[in-house]
């Protein structure tokens, strides 16, 4: 499987999933874990393109296909990505333990709608649990990060 | 490690699929693993052997089928949702995949999946009974057709053998009067109760064993729903009424 555009073996055992192979043996550990049973999102990765939760995929299963995480959005040093940029401009986090999540979902979110409605932007982020922000910062940069996703 | 320790098999077909399923002891298939998976991380499912089905190639296909619409095992929920096919023929399903969870669990998530788990609490099974689709099932012995009725036969069981892979859904054209509502602690939970609307056809989910029809006229008559920390069972029934009231006024 390929993370961030690196080429990685599988691990050997099945029953290693993503979110822990991604976190303890590629030591990726910007990827999040918190219920680990797909409630509240913050292990969202994308697959080939597309957010899925991590904690809900055997690692295994990624093979062939082409992960992406939060560490893969921008390279140390350059600018953040246009979703990082705006969850950093309108305060789109407190603690910081759901964010990856968040932008991970957001990024999917935004490839799917680039100018996304209000409702369309509470759909997107209806599958990630922030327990300090309210979601109103979060909300404006979703909005935000659809403008500077057009520059 | 969170799973407890499995067999793990990844079969190229539908053929190699069903003499595994025909050849091993206590195993589960891994679709969209959208459900299986936290049953595993919990440990509340500990199968000896996982049959994952992702890599069979050409069965995530939905195309259209005796005027109605087919849905093949890896169709992922969010394909059949925006499918222009499924919204042309049923758009019941794809209004009743919207109330699935949320879209990151439906990138990933199938159709096929939410039907073989049948969790009584879940939209999809329902729906098909009120529009009274079937499945179709394969194994080493052959294929049959199971319908909708007889499909679904206690909390999370099926009709579906133990060497059987449901290969395939099948939503009957429909161009009725539709809708789906439900009621649940939050946005994306499962339902305390839903109901499903297709013409005069009254399917309710979330209180009984499965999926069950009702009569619009009198939804409650013989449902005993359990009671929960979310809900009693009067509260069900409230809702089952509120619900049906909602449905049918449009």
């Amino acid at each position: 499987m390929k993370v961030n555009g690196v080429a990685h073996p599988v691990p050997v055992d099945p029953r290693r999933l993503l979110s822990d192979h991604l976190r303890h043996d590629l030591g990726l550990t910007g990827t999040h874990v918190g219920c680990e049973h797909g409630v509240c999102g913050c292990c969202t990765v994308l697959l080939d393109g597309a957010p899925v939760r991590s904690c809900l995929m055997l690692a295994v299963q990624a093979e062939g296909h082409e992960v992406t995480t939060i560490e893969g959005l921008a390279q140390s040093g350059s600018p953040l990505h246009p979703v990082q940029q705006a969850f950093h401009e309108c305060h789109g986090l407190q603690c910081g333990f759901c964010t990856p999540g968040f932008v991970m979902s957001v990024v999917g979110l935004l490839r799917e709608h680039p100018d996304p409605t209000p409702e369309q932007v509470d759909e997107g982020i209806a599958g990630n649990l922030c327990r300090c922000t309210g979601y109103a910062s979060i909300r404006r940069a979703v909005h935000r990060a659809a403008e500077l996703s057009k520059k | 490690m969170k799973p407890a320790r499995f067999g793990y098999h990844a079969p190229q077909s539908v053929e190699e699929t069903c003499q595994l399923l025909a050849s091993l002891e206590d195993a589960k298939v891994l679709a969209g693993g959208q459900s299986l998976v936290p049953l595993l991380n919990f440990r509340l499912a500990r199968p000896a052997h996982l049959v994952d089905i992702n890599r069979i190639g050409n069965l995530d296909r939905i195309y259209e089928r005796d005027g109605g619409v087919a849905v093949q095992a890896l169709a992922r929920q969010s394909t059949v949702e925006d499918s222009e096919l499924a919204a042309r023929l049923c758009p019941l399903l794809p209004a009743a995949l919207r109330q699935v969870a949320h879209r990151v669990i439906r990138n990933r998530g199938t159709v096929c999946g939410s039907l073989a788990h049948a969790d009584p609490a879940s939209e999809l099974p329902a729906v098909m009974l009120a529009l009274n689709g079937h499945v179709v099932a394969a194994s080493a012995r052959g294929q049959r057709i199971i319908p909708a009725a007889d499909l679904f036969t206690s909390v999370m069981q099926t009709a579906l053998a133990p060497d059987e892979l449901l290969v395939e859904a099948w939503f009957p054209g429909a161009h009725g009067k539709y809708a789906i509502a439900e009621e649940s602690r939050r946005h994306g939970d499962f339902a305390l109760a839903g109901a499903v609307r297709y013409g005069d056809r009254l399917a309710l989910f979330g209180v009984a064993a499965t999926p069950v029809m009702a009569d619009p006229r009198d939804p409650t008559k013989g449902l005993q729903p359990s009671g929960d920390l979310e809900a009693t069972p009067e509260f069900r029934l409230h809702l089952v009424r509120a619900l049906t009231e909602r449905l049918f006024a449009a």
